[in-house]
């Protein structure tokens, strides 16, 4: 198989693999969770979280695999597991990441023991779903997959204002009647669905490919959150399909490809971004910000 | 004709708001403050003075419905105060401005409106007409926006504000809003803080540490300190005899020819009033 400058025909000469029919889909699915659900991980700036539910799944994959059923099952149980875990340890914030640290280093124990005990040696199992294996989607992982993102966005819609408030002052959304506690557990739950399913593409190490990047390039370019949502899932669609695009033609892996062109978008956003107008207003140059600082910071 | 505007034109005579009798704040095992006595009618100014760790935010939380009294009677639009009240509008001590998100105000301040509605609008304008209204009420047109981690103190008080108003309440509640303003920037949220008061009708209790600014625009102070409470017009309140009482102390009110007063003899309380 060729690369050749016929994009269509590319398309349809990798499209007539089921193998990557079922990783095209899966991996929609996951670049859109990721780019919607990663917005609300880097607003409550609770990347760690995200990481800690990714290393929890994978202890619920190892033992999957262990007992014969689906990786991903396992890493749901995991993963809602630990959340509720760390959601009734850390009710409040201050110490949660003390907590996820404390549940995340026993969770990574078990899933090296489980991989220890499968049988049938174990570096490509504990590879895979360490840094992804997309091309190994089944049929069956990409229904329970579909049918996952549905729940989810689903819920992302229903806690859609009171998160988004909660997330950006707490204080005044709980002083309004809003259930900050309730809904941070929501944020847990929904992350911890989203992280299980994006695992299959980008694996537990890479997780921030899909469920941090985008959403952090995409805030430095848009002042709505709507907007803001929509550049992400953008972003991460078009490092998805663009990296199963690269590596169908390339002996390298797909997370590989994924991770860096995200990397690579949010180093170019980041080094134009004062080149490009700044979101909400005109560009301001040095000299009225020089202004602007005399008279905030004058007597 | 929208809620502010038929507020004023009512005629009915002004209201209380807020009746507080023999209220002691705290937590179990710990009085912050005893026997407050005050009242709050609408469209006051009100100043809430006194040293830090006093209680002054203590009494906004009782106002807010998030924490119980330990004694006494509270009684707020004629009930008891509950979380989640949308008469009144709050802007806390502590907001966290993230500089790394570019959110503009206006989303802010629409949320303040929207906030608590669960699931999804696409096609309402409500929200974004009373976030408009709110900004022009403030004088934060345009700020609107503009991201909020680029909006320097004052501008960020302004947006607050407008955050507070946008669910047209009856009490405003403004934790310590002087705190990081210069005097210029200073006076100007305190003249627009009782525009809105005067305009809108809406009472308002501010906490801050200086009164001196404040005194053109008062009607009312209530002093936090030593565990005890004292309330009154700021001429009655800032009196020798009152703070001496207050503070168990000798204290002296000074008065300077500008009419700024310096309180003497209460550096022991960690005082900050000037």
């Amino acid at each position: 198989m060729a690369f050749s400058p016929n994009l269509i025909a590319d398309l349809q000469q990798i499209w007539y693999y089921q193998f990557m029919q079922n990783a095209y889909e899966a991996g929609t699915l996951v670049a859109i969770i990721g780019g919607v659900v990663g917005y609300f991980v880097v607003l409550r700036r609770s990347t760690f979280v995200a990481h800690a539910f990714s290393e929890i799944g994978f202890a619920g994959a190892a033992g999957a695999i262990l007992l014969g059923i689906p990786a991903i099952a396992g890493m749901i149980l995991g993963s809602t597991v630990g959340g509720t875990g760390i959601a009734l340890l850390s009710r409040r914030s201050s110490h949660r990441d003390v907590y996820i640290g404390i549940v995340l280093a026993f969770a990574l124990g078990l899933g090296l023991l489980f991989i220890n005990l499968y049988p049938g040696g174990y570096a490509t199992e504990a590879i895979s779903i360490l840094f992804g294996e997309i091309l190994g989607v089944r049929r069956s992982d990409v229904l329970l997959t579909l049918v996952l993102s549905v729940l989810i966005l689903f819920g992302v819609g229903i806690v859609y204002r009171p998160l988004l408030f909660s997330s950006l002052d707490e204080p005044v959304a709980e002083a309004k009647g809003l259930p900050t506690l309730f809904l941070g557990i929501v944020f847990l739950f929904l992350v911890a669905l989203s992280v299980s399913i994006s695992i299959q593409v980008t694996g537990v190490l890479l997780i921030f490919s899909l469920m941090v990047t985008p959403a952090a390039t995409a805030q430095h370019l848009a002042s709505k959150p709507r907007n803001v949502i929509i550049i992400s899932v953008a972003i991460s669609l078009a490092a998805t399909w663009t990296g199963l695009f690269v590596a169908f033609y390339t002996p390298y892996p797909v997370s590989f490809f994924i991770t860096a062109i995200v990397f690579g978008l949010y180093i170019l956003v980041r080094v134009l971004h004062r080149k490009i107008k700044a979101p909400g207003e005109q560009r301001r140059g040095w000299k009225e910000r020089m202004q602007t600082f005399v008279r905030d910071y004058s007597p | 004709m929208n809620i502010a505007e038929a507020r004023l034109a009512s005629p009915k005579v002004q209201s209380t708001i807020a009746t507080a009798q023999n209220l002691t704040a705290g937590y179990p095992g710990k009085v912050v403050w005893k026997d407050a006595n005050f009242t709050i009618e609408e469209g006051e100014f009100v100043a809430i003075i006194g040293p830090n760790g006093a209680g002054k935010t203590t009494l906004f939380r009782i106002l807010l419905g998030l924490q119980r009294p330990l004694n006494g009677s509270i009684n707020l639009f004629g009930t008891e105060p509950k979380r989640g009240s949308s008469r009144i509008g709050y802007v806390p001590q502590q907001h966290v401005i993230d500089d790394e998100s570019h959110i503009e105000s206006f989303e802010l301040v629409r949320l303040g409106f929207s906030g608590k509605q669960w699931g999804f609008s696409l096609f309402s304008k409500d929200d974004t007409n009373a976030a408009l209204a709110a900004l022009e009420g403030v004088g934060g047109t345009e700020l609107a926006h503009r991201p909020l981690a680029e909006l320097s103190g004052g501008e960020l008080q302004r947006i607050f504000l407008a955050e507070a108003l946008v669910s047209n309440p009856e009490l405003l509640l403004l934790d310590e809003p002087l705190s990081n303003l210069d005097m210029k920037r200073e006076r100007d949220l305190l003249s627009l803080v009782n525009n809105v008061v005067r305009t809108r009708k809406v009472a308002a209790l501010l906490i801050a540490h200086n009164i001196n600014p404040l005194l053109p625009y008062l009607d009312k102070v209530i002093y936090i300190a030593n565990g005890k409470v004292a309330s009154g017009k700021p001429e009655e309140v800032f009196t020798s005899e009152s703070l001496s009482t207050l503070y168990d102390t000798d204290v002296e009110v000074l008065h300077d020819s500008k009419g700024n007063l310096a309180i003497v003899g209460i550096e022991g309380h960690h005082g900050d009033v000037e």
